[in-house]
């Protein structure tokens, strides 16, 4: 594995990295979108 | 084909072979190649007008999920260019204007390819029937399937009509945006629908014109190959008058006002204009020039089209209502 190839690979991981967190976020924003106000009226 | 041909794409076919050690690393493509397998000019298109059909709908959609709409259609275009680089490849090598694609060069693997556009295929699909709506989630799905199994696969490399029916996978992004916001089909997506539907014939065929010694190295039966640069401009020229009715359908289905009706009067007449430059001029450097300008043309065609709709139908009425018009 050359210099190249590991940067490049860093760069690969990072962006898949970017790409899981963004997937994290945009389904729990979803999910707080499909429920609507109802999220915080609810029996404790 | 030729031999010439044969050990042109057997020197490419080489050259997508990874030392061994790039499997364990993950392959050896960069982030940049994995956009560029993703077709990030064709998606910009693809993303304007799926925005345009998703402002002008009747009805609302919450924002947050008008954009979750957008990003997922944006990734299924991306899906279906990764896998049409995944299938192609092998002409890809060949072909001029595609031999710089992250296959052919050597920097993805046919194997990655696949798995990447399967990846964002399956992964669009699924995000926009959960957070969307499954109809438009089918529609997604049918539209990369179009792509990929009809035209790709079977029409691309059959039939001079290749064009003319796999122009309907890139017609599609509209309609899916509107169906994202009413949940069912009615005439006026179909309308633009069948606005992409009928451009791209002649949209495609100008490009064809000027890049025929492409599909000729590689067998590729496109109109001008298989029946003359003649008669594929007498097409586009036919093709463009039908085009310019079907750019009122929306008008005529109430979907659009007099705004967009003017504007696609005047745009259809340049496009007739072109294409009838197209038409007469035959030979040499000046025809040359005109199926350059007629492609350059049909893309800001397309692109002012929708952007009079959406101005007219999706911003102003924002715009009226906000400020108490």
């Amino acid at each position: 594995m050359n210099d190249e190839d590991s940067a490049r690979r860093r760069k690969r991981s990072i962006a898949i990295a970017l790409v899981l967190g963004a997937l994290v976020v945009l389904f729990y924003v979803i999910t707080i979108v499909h429920m609507g106000p109802g999220v915080i009226n609810r029996p404790l | 084909m030729s031999d010439v041909t044969v050990d042109i794409a057997a020197e490419a076919q080489q050259g997508w072979q990874q030392p061994a050690d790039a499997a364990a690393l993950g392959g050896r493509g960069s982030v940049d190649d994995y956009w560029a397998l993703m077709k990030p000019r064709v998606m910009s298109l693809v993303i304007f007008t799926a925005g345009v059909g998703l402002m002008v709908a009747p009805g609302s959609i919450h924002p947050v999920l008008g954009v979750v709409a957008i990003l997922c259609i944006a990734v299924g275009a991306g899906a279906a260019g990764a896998l049409n680089m995944w299938y192609d490849a092998d002409i890809d090598a060949v072909m001029q204007r595609t031999a710089k694609r992250p296959i052919p060069r050597g920097n993805i693997t046919r194997g990655e390819a696949l798995g990447f556009g399967a990846t964002l295929a399956f992964g669009s699909v699924i995000v926009m029937g959960l957070g969307v709506g499954w109809v438009a989630a089918a529609l997604l799905a049918g539209s990369i399937g179009f792509y990929l199994f009809i035209y790709t696969m079977w029409l691309k490399r059959s039939t001079p009509q290749n064009i003319v029916i796999g122009g309907a996978a890139g017609a599609f992004p509209p309609m899916i945006g509107w169906v994202a916001v009413t949940g069912s089909f009615d005439l006026a997506s179909v309308s633009l629908f069948a606005i992409i539907f009928m451009w791209t014939p002649p949209h495609f065929w100008a490009l064809a014109l000027y890049k025929v010694g492409d599909y000729e190295r590689v067998n590729v039966p496109m109109l001008p190959v298989v029946a003359g640069a003649d008669e594929t401009r007498r097409q586009i020229w036919l093709y463009s008058l039908a085009l310019i009715p079907v750019t009122l359908l929306p008008w005529m289905l109430g979907a659009a006002g007099t705004t967009y009706a003017a504007s696609a009067a005047v745009l259809g007449a340049l496009f007739l204009l072109g294409a009838w430059r197209v038409y007469t001029l035959r030979e040499g450097a000046p025809a040359d020039r005109a199926a350059r300008k007629l492609f350059s043309f049909s893309i800001w065609y397309l692109f002012l089209l929708f952007a009079v709709l959406l101005l007219e139908q999706g911003i102003w009425p924002l715009v009226s209502r906000g400020l108490g018009l």
